[in-house]
């Protein structure tokens, strides 16, 4: 099967059901993204589908074959991802970082689709969770990045 | 310093990029050399005789690597679990060294005796890193410093005393020479550390006290930081675990053991203790197998492991907590309580109880164990305390703790969870897989094995009585926790005494209550119990402080200013008290109205915690029954500080952590088997319940406190105070998402 992941085709042999999150971490070595839960409970494990914020432990390799499939390994390159980036270490965002990854790319994804977003449009598009409470910090990130 | 006999070969080979990310290359390349220089420093591999001559905190080169570009290793004797550690280390280092904070790369030290700063030992935990190793670690900077100028003095040839330091080099006024700390960090390291060397004057602080920008930041918000779960080895293979279901059942048949062998990526299925596991070429592949291994778990014979009764529920064991009487055990005695009662007006009392919980952290349990053809073992393992899982992973194995090279890599959330708890941690499961297939083995528990295996803050009931007098104020207190503790489970329990972990907070109040008792009746816990965020206090001054308004309100008094009252004869903390009133715009109990029309109240809480004086007031009102927390001011006296930006970030964590636990935590077990195995079932705080945090820090000049749990206990008294006075009526049980408030008024 060959994927697009950050600009860049990887063929890997892998069952088709197999859930993104470990062909990314397993195959691929890209271990940025994390395992939290399993279940799409706590979004730990968020990539961009074609731009879209999209939970990897809970989606099939196999639907994901014909999109492109960006990581926080690319987040650098990205100019949104960088602004977001940025405001996270303005605001000293991460505690453990563990959840962060997934947040990032939570935030990056907000800001492609909404550079402007209300409060209320933070509420809704950043809902993963953080175990180190770091809510308040985030959301100050957010409207950092979107007014840079 | 570089010079180090065995570093200085390796620092070579050390990855150009900040330890906290190896290198690929280095990793998986330069694993038996590379760590094994690393410990050396330690002193594990050396004679018994040398270690003991060590002096922890003292030997500038167990901890401090000058790297040719001025840049610092330092190594640090605390774990990074996101409380900003190896930030304060570089504050509190660089300051006395005279290297910026953000020079230093830092990493958790190997086990060794030179890391041996917490009373003889060392762990990552009770709030105690920078209190307890702040003047040690001052000194051991401003000695690598004094090396530093001697070096400098020696190849200059000019007298020590002309010299003085710039950040990251010496400096000789006289000549305008100057030397970086690189290129003498060779000879400097050759010099005998000096003693009594002396310490930078506070007022003169470039970093303590200031809020540094943490070190690790930028990497935690690029996934560039890399945790044990990320680690991987050449030749390695994945390890899945289903456990029993009840804990101390074992793995007899297995009815599908062809088909399971026959799934893609299956490499072997292996018979642990209380588990079965399966390895293969990656994680998921192992996960599916041995979730679709179909097992037949047997009791095992009695006393040969702890077993989970297969009657147990939660639900019962509170029953049984409840229904011990008596006062138990003493474990403070001020005046006489009993005899206080006879001149009590009024006499008050309650029982409170709280839940069984579990640490949630994000980055669930793993580790990776290799064995070298040498017979050492080395382990990359989530863990609070290098020395006891060392020695404990060398029992597991059968070898000398020398032969066991401990990694510990940052913590993706910790909050207590990674202390040494028998059947709660993974790597003797790693260790044995990794010996039967001889490659190295990762092995991840998935987030239902953690929630089935994690080690629970226990539960507990406290019951308390007060006698009031004729004004309606206190004038004996008698409380009673009924419980076990994780002190006495995990480091032996003394039947004549009290675990203070099961008192703290209830024990130890500054309230000028003049008779009190406060005593404990253990219980012996069938659960693997653990040590959560404030330990005790996480529940303890829950039980108190609501008993306090509980007190106030039958006496007639405002439970804010009967709160000053007791406090009138201790300074700190009626200071402290006002803090957080004037923080939060003056004290109000309410009901009153918000300005966006929800009817609101406030509860204030006081707490002791780890050497920190805390209070906090809590804003909240109630929609369709559902607890809403608008705001939580908290006002915090370490005495004094190393990062206030730190501190803002710790308490606003514990914030979080001390409300999720208010609001919506329990583990519930039911025939020997908690009921939650993920976070669906076992809901931890949403973004959308976050309130607003503020916090003020005062610096009473009091002996420096601890910041990672202090910020915790204040929390849920806080709220359930406030909730009680919108719902009219006292909630002495947690969470209250279990409490029924529809019918209360928002």
């Amino acid at each position: 099967m060959e994927l697009s992941i950050n600009g860049s085709k990887h063929q890997v042999e892998v069952e088709p059901d197999t859930p993104l999150l470990w062909v990314l971490r397993d195959e691929l070595g890209l271990t940025g993204t994390k395992y939290g839960c399993g279940l799409a409970q706590c979004g730990a494990c968020t990539v961009l589908i074609d731009g879209q914020a999209t939970r990897s432990c809970v989606t099939p390799v196999e639907s994901v074959a014909a999109a492109q499939i960006t990581t926080i390994e690319a987040i650098a390159s990205d100019v949104v991802g960088q602004k977001v980036v940025e405001a996270w270490v303005t605001h000293q965002v991460p505690q453990c970082g563990y959840c962060q990854s997934g947040q990032v790319m939570a935030a990056t994804a907000l800001l492609k689709q909404s550079p402007q977003p209300s409060d209320a449009d933070i509420a809704s598009a950043m809902v993963n969770l953080c175990r180190c409470g770091t809510y308040n910090a985030i959301a100050a990130a957010v409207r950092h990045a979107a007014r840079a | 310093m570089n010079a180090i006999t065995p570093t200085s070969a390796i620092s070579a080979e050390l990855p150009e990029a900040a330890p906290l990310n190896l290198s690929r290359r280095g990793f998986v390349g330069g694993v038996g050399a590379l760590v094994l220089g690393i410990s050396l420093p330690g002193g594990s591999a050396r004679a018994q005789g040398a270690a003991a001559a060590i002096v922890p905190g003292t030997r500038v080169r167990a901890f401090l690597e000058i790297r040719p570009d001025s840049s610092v290793l330092f190594r640090s004797p605390f774990i990074e679990g996101g409380q900003g550690i190896f930030t304060a280390m570089a504050q509190i280092v660089g300051e006395e060294l005279d290297v910026e904070p953000s020079k230093f790369v830092v990493e958790g030290a190997p086990p060794g005796r030179d890391y041996l700063l917490i009373g003889g030992g060392r762990f990552t935990g009770g709030s105690m890193s920078v209190r307890r190793s702040y003047e040690t670690m001052r000194k051991l900077g401003a000695s690598a410093r004094q090396m530093l100028l001697q070096a400098a003095a020696t190849r200059l040839g000019v007298p020590v005393s002309s010299l003085s330091t710039q950040p990251g080099r010496v400096v000789h006024a006289a000549s305008g020479r100057a030397v970086a700390y690189g290129e003498i960090a060779e000879a400097a390291a050759g010099l005998p550390v000096p003693a009594n060397v002396p310490l930078r004057r506070p007022v003169d602080f470039r970093w303590i006290g200031k809020p540094v920008p943490r070190l690790d930041v930028r990497d935690k918000s690029t996934g560039k930081i890399r945790y044990a779960i990320d680690l991987k080895l050449e030749g390695m293979l994945h390890a899945a675990v289903q456990h029993a279901g009840r804990l101390g059942l074992e793995p007899s048949a297995f009815a599908n053991e062809a088909e399971v062998r026959a799934m893609p990526g299956v490499h072997s299925i292996h018979r642990l203790p209380g588990a079965v596991a399966v390895l293969a070429t990656s994680w998921w592949r192992a996960r599916r197998a041995v979730e679709t291994l179909q097992v037949t778990w047997t009791e095992t014979s009695p006393g040969s492991v702890r077993v989970m009764p297969a009657d147990f529920s939660s639900e019962a064991h509170m029953a049984k907590l409840k229904a011990m009487p008596g006062q138990g055990v003493a474990f403070e005695t001020v005046g006489d309580a009993a005899r206080a009662f006879d001149r009590a007006r009024t006499v008050v009392e309650a029982t409170y109880d709280a839940p069984y919980l579990a640490h949630a952290q994000l980055e669930p349990p793993s580790a990776l164990a290799h064995w070298s053809q040498d017979g050492t073992l080395e382990l990359w393992l989530p863990n609070q305390a290098p020395e006891m899982f060392q020695a404990d992973a060398a029992k597991v194995a059968g070898i000398a703790p020398e032969k066991v090279i401990i990694h510990s890599p940052p913590l993706g959330g910790f909050f207590g969870r990674h202390f040494l708890y028998q059947t709660a941690n993974p790597y003797p499961q790693a260790i044995a897989l990794a010996k039967a297939v001889g490659r190295p083995v990762k092995l991840i528990w998935s987030r239902e094995e953690e929630f089935l295996r994690d080690a629970l803050r226990p539960m507990s009931v406290a019951r308390f009585r007060a006698g009031l007098d004729a004004d309606g104020l206190p004038i004996a207190l008698q409380a009673v926790t009924v419980t076990e503790g994780p002190t006495g489970r995990w480091f032996g329990r003394q039947p004549d005494k009290v675990d203070s972990s099961t008192v703290e907070g209830i024990a130890g109040k500054v309230y000028a209550i003049p008779n009190r008792r406060v005593g404990q009746i253990h219980v012996d816990d069938p659960a693997i119990l653990g040590f959560w965020r404030s330990v005790g206090h996480s529940m303890n001054d829950f039980f108190y402080e609501t008993f306090f308004d509980e007190m106030a309100d039958v006496g007639r008094h405002d439970p804010y200013e009967l709160r000053l009252r007791l406090l009138a004869a201790s300074p700190r903390h009626k200071a402290l008290l006002e803090a957080v009133a004037d923080l939060a715009g003056g004290w109000r109990r309410g009901p009153f109205a918000a300005a966006d029309g929800s009817r609101r109240a406030r509860g204030v809480a006081m707490a002791s915690p780890f050497g920190s004086e805390v209070a906090t007031i809590a804003e909240v009102s109630l929609r369709d029954g559902e607890v809403i927390v608008h705001d939580v001011w908290v006002a915090i006296d370490p005495g004094s500080i190393v990062n206030p930006a730190v501190i803002e970030s710790q308490v606003n964590s514990a914030v979080a952590l001390g409300l999720s636990s208010a609001l919506l935590e329990e583990v519930v077990y039911e025939k020997g088997m908690p009921r939650a195995r993920n976070y669906d079932g076992y809901p931890i705080l949403s973004p959308d319940k976050m309130p607003k945090v503020h916090v003020r820090i005062v610096e009473s000049g009091a002996p420096m406190g601890g910041i990672g749990e202090p910020g915790l206990p204040g929390v849920p008294p806080a709220v359930a105070n406030a909730v009680s006075v919108l719902a009219g009526k006292r909630i002495r049980s947690l969470p209250l998402s279990k409490i029924d408030l529809k019918g209360s008024q928002g």
